[in-house]
């Protein structure tokens, strides 16, 4: 009994909006935040009688991108479903989605693991497209609390990917969240701003009775789970999912079952709290749209879209570490989005041509991110050489800053020290800041990674 | 000589001919409207702005305009949207709901110069085979008074068979052009699925609605059905077939091989089933070949029907949610409320397997079954309704006992093939129709057979007696 501890078992659903030009089955604009209320709608988006909808080929094509870029097979037929549930958002009463029939299924995702090198793999049970639905407004008009309701949002291409609940960690499901962020913007399909809602986060949490003893890959499923909503950061993704695996371990502790519901996350709070509890599964009497004929997609019709994937973060950073020898840190934040890769490509290919160690190339892009946006590469390279010069390797110099670094930036120490290594990244930052760019900055790397290591 | 009496071909001529002009004609319904609309209540509402059209038309038809339909009054049901026409579906649900776009079918027979005296009642969202379920008055049949008209385009039927419009609009879900056809004594069109746009018109039965006519004569529903058929990209269920010119196909020479299945027999009044048989002799004397077949499923095609079209009644009627068309739930009608009931239930976990999916298994064996019939026929043939026409309220406080109206019509609906009523002799003082079904995208074929007996019978000759 002793041995035995609670292991938290965690999957993901996350919606994506596509960034399409219309909407998912009319001509409507697909792009709506920020557009006044009820300007981009139609008898479509708005349900009127009558009036039916044809799906966008760009966003099936653009979902099967998505399945593609996550190891999926892709469905050679596929439908659409009506799921029904009356809600004052969602005009025709039904929702169209994907039930049974979904385009991908069986993906999976690398992860870095927290505990070994090896990288865990998060499997992705499906990825689906569907209609988002129109949005409440919670107003006070005349003194009254009015709901107001904006269909500019109504029948906007929605991704759904799910994964299997292979996540242990808030950190893990964090990470796995964040790729999966860089992989659809890699692939230009969605902006994924969680501010803006294109890509919004829902947790299943619960925790599984482990003794270590036993395999920890495979843990029982427990026969509950918590599901969390209105997650629109990673850093809240990370909180409520630790939030929530205290709280359920206090009431196991207790041997309590905790409820099958669904919470929310609530910021002013910093906790999850109840939302719904039903006794029974909702039953959305999915059944398939009759409006829509079922879809067929060749092989090749699959393969052209395979050969239109792009190279993708974990592929780039393979290639750009074979080639130019660079640490894994450095490549995370040169991948960290298309625009930084685009530069640091260009400025490596010329460091190169130019005999400068790419390496130094890549520190200086690293530690100097804010300014790349108004230089051209050849222009960085240019002011990079001519700084070489005056580049200061001198020991008791480089000492002096790093130690001035390390006693501003107690934090990052700290989370370097209990092993979090990108937390590195500032500090370098600090001390390069201090030397007014002048440090050599694998030297200063060098300085501070033996000095934190004692 | 009355022209209101005329058919859309007699019509045409006569424009041609300057005989008669859009005016005059339109006056003359609009006329005949006012004097026994209220006895027949045949329409939800009727447009005087018609005539002002009309006068409109006639100047464009003196400047040379070919188009189509110029100048020619319909009557559309009162499911087809219309921009700027209240579009009610004969419930009270949507009774001041004023539609921002034309319904597809609508728009086409706009630009082919057709006008709109008014929209026709019907069995409220197309639920009804008698055009009893309605929020508008009660349709009487211009034949019999005091008996139904068939449904659910009970007005479409009633307003042509009374010579109020020349030609109406129709959605057959599971008979509803063909059944008010045959006991109004016109022609009722239900053409392929994916045939004619169903954009546009509020929803029934997704799978099984198809948009069609209502005529007095068959040479006027291929010739409208040219007019409205063809793909649109707005319905993904309409299909890039080229449309032929159906008024051409038809006068083509053509001897069919037609299966007559005995299910279509079973537990018929004798004295329908004696008029079918006298139609299926008449061709054969026209050199048509008649062969006996059997398509077992047919007896269970009402069964799955019923379970297919309310599922989907369920959720389409989902959106009348009380919180955007002005009238709340409590309005719908109770049949309405059943078929939401009944859908509802079907589609529920635990339930889905044995009624939705089990109906849709049988769906699948029936279509193969007609299938495999069309590989040794070219036409199937029998009765419309099982019966003649009944009194008002004779069944309509028995669900089941209705429902038994549809047996005969909705096997076309739930295999998507097109399928017609042409008026054959009356029973009893009834008027009676004649069913004829054909292979996808055939309509030609039931056209060119159906003008074989409409020649030799010259029902549209027979008018009503108003009162």
């Amino acid at each position: 009994m002793v041995n035995e501890y609670f292991l938290p078992v965690i999957g993901l659903e996350i919606h994506v909006e596509l960034s399409t030009n219309s909407k998912m089955f009319c001509a409507c604009p697909a792009k709506h935040f920020g557009i006044p209320p009820n300007t981009q709608t139609c008898p479509i988006c708005l349900g009127l009688p009558g009036a039916l909808p044809s799906a966008n080929e760009k966003a099936i094509k653009d979902t099967i991108l998505i399945g593609l870029a996550l190891n999926c097979q892709i469905a050679r037929t596929s439908k659409f479903d009506r799921k029904q549930y009356f809600y004052p958002d969602l005009p025709k009463g039904y929702q169209i989605s994907q039930y049974d029939e979904p385009i991908s299924v069986n993906g999976r995702l690398e992860v870095k693991s927290q505990k070994s090198k090896v990288k865990d793999v998060i499997r992705i049970r499906r990825v689906h497209i569907e209609e988002d639905t129109g949005k409440l407004i919670h107003k006070k008009v005349n003194g009254e609390n009015i709901t107001l309701v904006d269909f500019n949002r109504s029948g906007v291409p929605l991704v759904e990917i799910v994964t299997e609940a292979d996540m242990h960690s808030a950190q893990e499901a964090k990470e796995f969240a964040q790729r999966l962020q860089r992989i659809i913007r890699y692939l230009g399909v969605s902006d994924c701003d969680m501010e803006k809602g294109s890509m919004r986060l829902e947790a299943n949490i619960s925790l599984t009775k482990i003794n270590p003893k036993s395999e920890i890959r495979n843990p029982k499923l427990p026969n509950y789970k918590v599901e969390v909503k209105n997650i629109n950061s990673f850093r809240f993704l990370e909180r409520a999912i630790n939030y929530e695996i205290k709280r359920q371990t206090e009431l196991l502790k207790e041997e309590v079952t905790p409820r099958q519901e669904t919470r929310g996350w609530s910021e002013a709070d910093n906790a999850t709290i109840a939302q719904r509890y039903k006794e029974t599964e909702a039953d959305y009497r999915y059944f398939p749209e009759p409006d829509i004929p079922p879809m067929e997609f060749s092989v090749s019709f699959i393969n052209k879209i395979k050969i239109s994937l792009p190279e993708l973060p974990e592929e780039i950073q393979d290639r750009l570490r074979k080639f130019y020898k660079l640490p894994q840190d450095y490549l995370d934040v040169l991948t960290k989005d298309k625009r930084t890769l685009e530069f640091a490509e260009k400025a490596l290919k010329l460091a190169v041509s130019q005999k400068v160690d790419p390496r130094f190339v890549a520190s200086a892009i690293v530690n100097q991110k804010a300014d790349l946006e108004r230089k051209s590469p050849e222009k960085f390279i240019k002011e990079l050489l001519d700084k070489k010069k005056e580049v200061v390797s001198d020991e008791p110099t480089l000492e002096k800053w790093v130690q001035e670094a390390i006693s501003e930036s107690s934090q990052a120490v700290a989370d370097y020290k209990s092993g979090k290594l990108e937390a590195l990244a500032p500090v370098i930052g600090k001390a390069m800041q201090l030397s007014k760019g002048r440090a050599n900055p694998v030297l200063v790397k060098k300085l501070l990674e033996s000095k934190l290591k004692n | 000589m009355d022209i209101t009496s005329l058919t859309l071909k007699e019509i045409k001529e006569a424009l041609d001919k300057k005989d008669i002009s859009s005016y005059e004609l339109c006056l003359a319904c609009l006329k005949r409207i006012k004097k026994f609309n209220k006895n027949i209540h045949s329409f939800i509402t009727v447009r005087e702005e018609v005539v002002k059209e009309a006068k409109i038309a006639d100047v464009e038809r003196k400047k040379g305009s070919k188009k189509p339909l110029l100048g020619i009054p319909f009557g559309i049901k009162d499911n087809f949207l219309t921009k700027g026409i209240k579009t009610t579906s004969a419930s009270h649900v949507l009774s001041d709901y004023i539609p921002q776009y034309d319904s597809t079918v609508v728009s086409k027979l706009k630009s082919a110069g057709a006008l709109i005296i008014g929209k026709t009642n019907l069995d409220a969202w197309g639920h009804g085979s008698s055009g009893e379920h309605t929020d508008y008055g009660v349709t009487n049949n211009p034949y019999a008074k005091g008996y139904v008209t068939g449904g659910s385009s009970s007005g479409s039927a009633a307003a042509v068979a009374a010579d109020f419009c020349v030609a109406a609009t129709g959605s057959d879900t599971g008979g509803s052009n063909r059944q008010p056809a045959s006991y109004c004594n016109i022609v009722g069109l239900k053409p392929s699925y994916g045939r004619v746009s169903r954009y546009g018109v509020i929803a029934m039965a997704s799978s099984t609605d198809c948009m069609g006519l209502l005529t007095k004569t068959v040479w006027d529903s291929a010739y409208i059905l040219s007019v409205i058929a063809g793909y649109d990209r707005l319905d993904s269920t309409s299909k890039e077939v080229p449309v032929p010119d159906y008024v051409q196909e038809m006068n083509k020479p053509f001897k069919a091989k037609i299966g007559v299945p005995k299910e279509f027999f079973d537990g018929i009044d004798s004295h329908v089933s004696k008029k079918v048989e006298n139609a299926l002799s008449i061709l054969e004397k026209k050199g048509h070949k008649l062969v006996s077949i059997s398509l077992p499923y047919v007896a269970y095609a009402y069964p799955i029907y019923a379970v297919v079209q309310t599922s989907e009644v369920s959720a389409n009627l989902a959106r009348f949610d009380g919180i955007r068309y002005g009238n709340g739930r409590e309005y719908f009608g109770d049949e309405a409320k059943r078929r939401i009931m009944i859908g509802t239930h079907s589609l529920s976990s635990g339930y889905a397997d044995k009624y939705y999916k089990q109906a849709m298994k049988g769906r699948t064996l029936l279509i193969k079954e007609f299938e495999k019939a069309y590989k040794k026929i070219d036409l199937i043939a029998g009765p419309v309704y099982p019966f003649p026409a009944f009194k008002h309220g004779e069944r309509e406080t028995d669900p089941l006992k209705m429902y038994l109206s549809d047996v005969l019509t909705v096997p076309a609906n739930l295999t998507g093939h097109p399928s017609i009523s042409v008026p054959i002799e009356f029973v009893n003082g009834f008027p009676t129709g004649f069913q004829l079904i054909a292979p996808h995208f055939s309509e030609s074929r039931m056209f060119k057979v159906g003008l074989d007996i409409e020649q030799e019978l010259q029902m549209y000759k027979v008018k009503p007696k108003l009162w």
